[in-house]
């Protein structure tokens, strides 16, 4: 189960976007293997949840936003508010300058009047100090709109990839759904942070700067306006040019990073296959091409910031002199134009960097677009809205009865999978399942775990209807052990207690006692308190899941099935597992599905399948005894045996 | 899986605060190596800039003298010189940059391949226990993110520390030449400032650090909730988890919000005073200028540069942040570099290997004499996993390896082609000592299928055929025939040319098994080593494998690990593996008789067994 997430890069470049200070598109953002651009071997047939985009009605990134704002609407307003109220009194500046060599200077000179130089003086000061705090109240203001923001989001990821039925997890890779809920989570950071506040000040400030300039003087105002349309063209050709550029580079470092993972991951096959020299090859070519894309994609921001400060520094030089001449020829004052100077250095500074936000807001609409594909799957088991009890087990039988009430089962494409069926499991029965690969045993399981929802028919147990059962009550009464045996980081006792939080330390050993468990985990470093992700806790296949099923054991289910549980544990680790099911699971009701014949021993009744259908029923002596399919499984299982 | 978390508590994860400033230099001239190619290319962009930021500093002067030149004289030919003359260095400085960012773009992109070309070689040379110790995540995020954060160390705060140094000394000399007493009314912000940032400086990373750390553990809770699906669901788990993921999220608001604190206060500081210090000099220059001992013209260049001096000042903080970051990057990348490759031979080869071992021993086949193993990283004082393991497989023979779980079968298995090396003991191949050849030599004799079948992202043919350097189509397919691999194979969308792998068509574990065997009997090699290799199989398939099996089996000297008497039944003899040594050797049947603990391993034919029949019968 570790392939997938490995690739992803645990940390988003740390302070990366700093380096957007010094104009440089942010790299922060490195797509995983399951990112980026699609493979070359994409599969043929074009299930929608093979690419990273779900699909989703038009507008619902736009949606998904509003509905993460709309709670702080407030806040957003106050934090407007605040950048407006700041970028006006730092604007002030300048024209405070124009006013002191227009005024203060003449004032001071003819009349010997200080007024205008004090009002100046204050002016500054409350203008100074305002910015500054209207600065501080802003970025605080913003990050908690941003922060709430994106807890608010990584919440709706989790929980809703948590309420996602297991059919789309199945068909959604895990490393997908990491990366939605941390690389693209991340690349919103990253634009909130740093990119919205900057491009906000920055659209802000060219708009006060050029109504003052307007103001000031109307004609260098329009030609400062006039500027601005070479450099939108220059914007925009960018950005055409560079989505190109940065997809292909950002395909490129996929296709590297997923080289990488790829060896690390393999690196026994790939040392005991000698692929060095062969890998050293390819991971060249792959380099060298992003190297090269990579080299592209720097040129291309080169272009565009040799372009925007050559136009502004035409234009400043431009409305300078043309300031100057109306200055030297009496229609201007000097003071406006010295004021106009300054503005025209402030107004061209930011539009270097604008590149820079213009690519982490692209990318960051792309992670948008992501993640509300993900939110608009709707799960397909669905919490009842009016949950009804179980009744109370019967005393004396802790098992329940499962009835499949002519249930059929397809694919959301249409694929029969089980068609139509009726089955009854009596409470306490122990039933195994047997069949080929794709016969539709672990269909059959997910069904009676609610994993899946029939197509048609219900599954009942004791009476009720699963989908009327809310979660807790259906866990409490089937738990479903399968064959991936995934420990969660923490202590041994942790990972079994998963099965009954409640459970003091006591029944957690008892637990592993019953399954066999025991003795590896009291070898263990610290035993039972043994981090299963520390150095040295060192656990194997099978051992992980004597664990699971402990934690079975433990939650003490009314009905119990198990998927394959058994594939990687030796024959006596095998047996434990049916001892324990004779004595603390007795009397319960369990579904046992697996390879290997030597479970059969324990069942009550043996149902095999064959593509979707139960094609033999009955006890295991009979069909052993009879000349159906299992008994010749069972006659050359035996053989091996001797 | 749980990458950030391992990160986060690795002891040897370095923080930027513990070096200081001398190591940070010397972390990064460690880098050295790879500039040296482009040094020539590097130090005139980093010239130009220089040039280029200097020029930034002419235009106000251009404008004073425009000013107090032809605009004081209302001479309008005057202006026209002036403006030319602006636009003449404005145009220059726009160049300048572009030609310094046209210098460095692919010398430094290709710096940026070569680190991480040497990275990759060195990571797939690595003896198997660094990768065992080792999460991917964690050299994933050195050979990107770390990369380009030194890429762009190069490209930007190694220049710019020197540009903006020099913009900056240059802009003061400038202002004070002009007026001293108003050079220093704009400078006294300065020192506070540098104090103030230097303090935020160590107070913010302290924050940053403990937010990355959060959010790392943050996404292990997540990692495991995507992973750990199932059994979430299956015990209905769904509450705690989510009470963990919102506890974490909420520390991690307050961190950040903490953080946003820090920021906002300095922020606020670094926009206030610089203002007040500029207002202060604007209005002790309008009074000079009132009373004619300055020009108006001097007025505006001095406030003119003073604002081009402030984006030069506000960066250095940031420029300086980034090469510590950069500085933590080089060590990081570097901590994987420097883990030596052990020596690909122990000792030259003859010396120990091509002679016989003494008693007249047969010298053929594979054969383990006193192999002890212990785990680089196992705790002082445990038992180590193998200790004293003989054995000998006979050329051409097939020995299968029994064990309960947790015995070290898979450990002595990787111990054949040296994934791991033994810690005593000596492994021989035709009497030569395996830490004798090359590594490369000993893996080519020696194929390998592991219990947990990888498949690489290419072709299925591909897969299989890097089991063998020469193979040919017809072994591609003899190969697909013997693991049973041939019908689904045949029955993909583009047959054996179909992608698999994390890029391509997602395959059963069945089928991996099947491909992974398939890949390990191509090139019919001299030496079979099989982990488990029909584990995931369904009856019926594990059945027609184990009779293909059978033939390249007789072919080649093996070694198969079992789980079950269906897979022993593919051996001509038996090896029990208990207790970290090999404790009996015979058939199948042999052992099922003669050793207690061996025919409980196969058929539980013993105590527990007859238990559990008088409870069935008890039923």
């Amino acid at each position: 189960m570790t392939t997938t997430v490995d690739g992803q890069p645990p940390e988003s470049g740390p302070g990366t976007a700093k380096a957007g200070a010094a104009s440089e598109p942010t790299p922060g953002r490195t797509p995983g293997p399951a990112d980026g651009a699609p493979p070359e071997g994409a599969p043929p047939e074009g299930d929608p949840f093979d690419s990273d985009v779900l699909p989703a009605p038009p507008g619902a990134s736009r949606r998904l936003l509003g509905s993460l704002l709309r709670p702080h609407r407030r806040l957003v307003a106050a934090a407007a508010a605040q950048l407006l109220l700041q970028q006006a009194a730092v604007q002030a500046g300048p024209l405070l300058v124009a006013y002191s060599l227009d005024n203060a200077v003449p004032a001071l000179r003819q009349h010997d009047d200080h007024g205008p130089l004090i009002a100046v003086a204050v002016a500054y000061l409350v203008c100074a100090l305002t910015a500054g705090v209207l600065h501080y109240g802003f970025i605080r203001t913003a990050a908690r709109v941003n922060q709430t923001v994106l807890l608010a989001l990584r919440g709706r990821i989790y929980r809703h990839a948590q309420s996602l039925s297991v059919d789309f997890h199945d068909r959604y890779t895990s490393g997908r759904l990491i990366s939605r809920s941390t690389t693209d989570v991340e690349s919103l950071r990253e634009l909130l942070d740093e990119g919205l506040q900057e491009l906000l000040t920055m659209i802000i400030s060219v708009v006060y700067i050029a109504v003052l300039l307007l103001w000031l003087d109307l004609g260098m105002g329009a030609a400062a306006l006039l500027s601005f349309l070479p450099l939108v063209l220059l914007v925009r050709s960018f950005q055409r040019r560079s989505m190109r550029i940065y997809r292909s580079r950002s395909t490129a470092i996929a296709a590297v990073i997923v080289k990488f993972a790829e060896t690390m991951n393999g690196i026994r096959p790939v040392q005991s296959f000698r692929r060095e020299p062969a890998n050293d090859e390819a991971f060249r070519e792959l380099n060298d091409d992003h190297r090269r894309r990579n080299g592209d994609a720097i040129l291309e921001m080169a272009r565009y910031v040799v372009g925007s400060r050559l136009t502004a520094n035409v234009a400043v030089a431009a409305i300078v002199l043309w300031g100057s001449y109306r200055v030297a020829s009496d229609e201007l004052a000097l003071g406006v134009l010295a004021a106009a100077a300054l503005y025209l250095r402030r107004l061209y500074e930011p539009i270097d960097r604008l590149a820079m936000f213009l690519n982490s807001l692209q990318s960051a609409a792309a992670s948008l677009e992501k993640i509300a594909g993900l939110l608009c799957q709707q799960p397909s088991v669905p919490e009842p809205a009016k949950p009804r009890p179980l009744p109370e087990r019967k005393p004396g039988s802790p098992g329940r009865e499962v009835v499949f009430d002519s249930v059929r089962f397809t694919y959301r494409t249409g694929d029969e999978v089980l068609p139509r069926f009726a089955l009854t499991l009596p409470a306490g029965q122990v039933v195994a399942v047997v069949g080929a690969t794709g016969a539709g045993k672990s269909t059959l399981a997910k069904l009676l775990a609610r994993f899946y929802d029939p197509s048609a028919g219900r599954v009942l147990l004791d009476g009720t209807d699963l989908r009327e059962l809310d979660t807790v009550t259906l866990r409490r009464a089937v738990v479903m052990v399968t064959q991936e045996a995934f420990l969660f980081s923490g202590t041994v006792a942790e990972n079994i207690a998963i099965g009954r939080p409640d459970a003091t330390r006591s029944e957690i050993e008892e637990a592993a006692r019953a399954i066999g468990a025991h003795e590896f985990i009291a070898a263990l470093p610290d035993g039972y308190d043994t981090d299963v992700r520390k150095r040295g806790g060192r656990i194997s296949a099978g051992q992980r899941q004597l664990v699971a099923f402990a934690r079975a054991l433990l939650a003490d289910p009314a009905v119990l099935i198990l998927d394959e549980a058994t594939s990687s544990l030796d024959v006596p680790g095998e047996q434990a597992v049916q001892r324990a099911m004779d004595t603390v699971l007795r009397g319960r009701t369990a579904v046992v599905i697996a390879h290997r014949l030597s479970t059969v021993d324990i069942a009550d009744r043996v149902l095999v399948m064959e593509g979707g259908r139960i094609v033999e029923d009955g006890p295991p002596a009979e069909l052993i005894a009879g000349t159906g399919r299992f008994a010749h499984l069972h006659r050359a299982w035996r053989d091996s045996l001797v | 899986m749980s990458a950030t978390a391992a990160e986060s508590a690795a002891p040897r994860d370095l923080t930027a605060a513990d070096g200081g400033q001398r190591s940070a230099v010397r972390s990064l001239l460690r880098l050295w190596p790879y500039v040296r190619p482009v040094r020539v290319r590097l130090f005139s962009a980093a010239l130009v800039a220089v040039v280029a930021s200097c020029l930034g500093l002419v235009i106000p002067l251009v404008l004073k003298w425009i000013v107090d030149g032809p605009v004081a004289d209302r001479d309008t030919g005057g202006v026209w010189l002036g403006g030319a003359l602006l636009l003449g260095v404005g145009v220059l400085e726009a160049v300048l940059f572009g030609l310094r960012r046209w210098l460095v773009a692919r010398p430094l992109a290709g710096v940026e391949a070569s680190l991480r070309g040497d990275l990759y070689g060195h990571m797939q040379r690595l003896p198997v226990a660094f990768h065992d110790r080792w999460s991917s995540g964690q050299l994933l995020s050195r050979a990107t993110t770390d990369l380009q954060l030194l890429r762009l160390f190069l490209a930007f705060p190694l220049t710019f520390l020197l540009v903006n140094g020099t913009t900056i000394v240059a802009g003061c000399v400038i202002m004070l030449v002009q007026e001293w007493t108003l050079g220093l009314v704009i400078l006294t912000p300065l020192l506070p400032l540098m104090v103030l940032c230097s303090l935020f400086e160590v107070r913010y990373s302290l924050a940053g650090r403990r937010a990355q750390d959060q959010l790392g553990d943050l996404t292990t809770v997540i990692e495991e909730a995507v992973l750990g699906v199932r059994i979430i669901k299956g015990f209905g788990r769904h509450r705690s988890q989510a009470r963990a993921f919102r506890s974490l999220s909420e520390r991690l608001l307050g961190t950040e919000l903490h953080k946003a604190r820090l920021l906002a206060g300095i922020m606020g500081v670094i926009m206030a005073l610089p203002e007040i210090a500029l207002g202060a000099a604007l209005v002790l220059g309008t009074l000079q200028v009132a009373d004619g001992s300055l020009s108006a013209g001097t007025l505006v260049a001095f406030l003119s540069t003073a604002l081009a001096l402030r984006w030069p000042v506000e960066s250095l903080g940031y420029l300086l942040a980034m090469s510590n970051e950069a500085a933590t990057a080089t060590d990081r990348y570097f901590e994987v570099l420097d883990t030596p490759i052990p020596p690909d031979t122990d000792h030259p080869a003859g010396v120990r290997g091509a002679a016989p071992p003494g008693g007249g021993l047969e010298v053929t086949g594979l054969r383990f004499e006193g192999v002890t193993f212990r785990y680089p990283d196992a705790a002082p004082g445990t038992a180590p996993t193998l200790s004293g393991v003989d054995l000998h497989i006979r050329q051409g023979e097939t020995m299968a390896l029994v064990g309960a779980t947790g015995s070290g079968k898979t450990t002595l298995t990787a111990l054949v082609p040296r994934l791991h090396e033994v810690t005593s003991g000596r492994i021989t191949l035709d009497g030569t000592d395996i830490a004798a050849m090359s590594r490369a030599q000993l893996r080519t004799l020696v194929a390998v299928a592991f219990e947990e079948p990888t498949l690489f992202s290419a072709s299925v043919e591909e897969n299989v055929l890097m089991g063998a350097g020469g193979a040919q189509d017809p072994d591609v397919d003899r190969a697909l025939r013997v693991a049973q691999a041939d019908g689904f194979v045949a029955a993909l969308p583009h047959g054996t040319a179909t992608q698999v792998g994390e890029q391509g068509l997602s395959l059963s574990g069945g089928q991996r098994q099947r491909l992974a065997l398939a890949r390990a009997v191509v090139g019919t090699p001299r030496f079979l080593v099989l982990d488990d290799p029909l584990s995931a199989l369904d009856v019926h398939t594990e059945a027609a494998v184990e009779a293909a099996l059978r033939e390249v089996l007789a072919a080649t000297t093996a070694l198969v690990v079992a789980h079950r008497p269906s897979t022993v039944l593919l051996a001509d003899r038996v090896a029990l593996l208990s207790g970290g040594r090999v404790t009996a050797v015979g058939t199948h049947h042999e052992l099922l008789r003669g050793d207690a603990e061996y025919a409980a391993l196969m058929s539980g034919d013993q105590a527990p067994q007859r238990g559990r029949e008088r409870k069935r019968s008890a039923r």
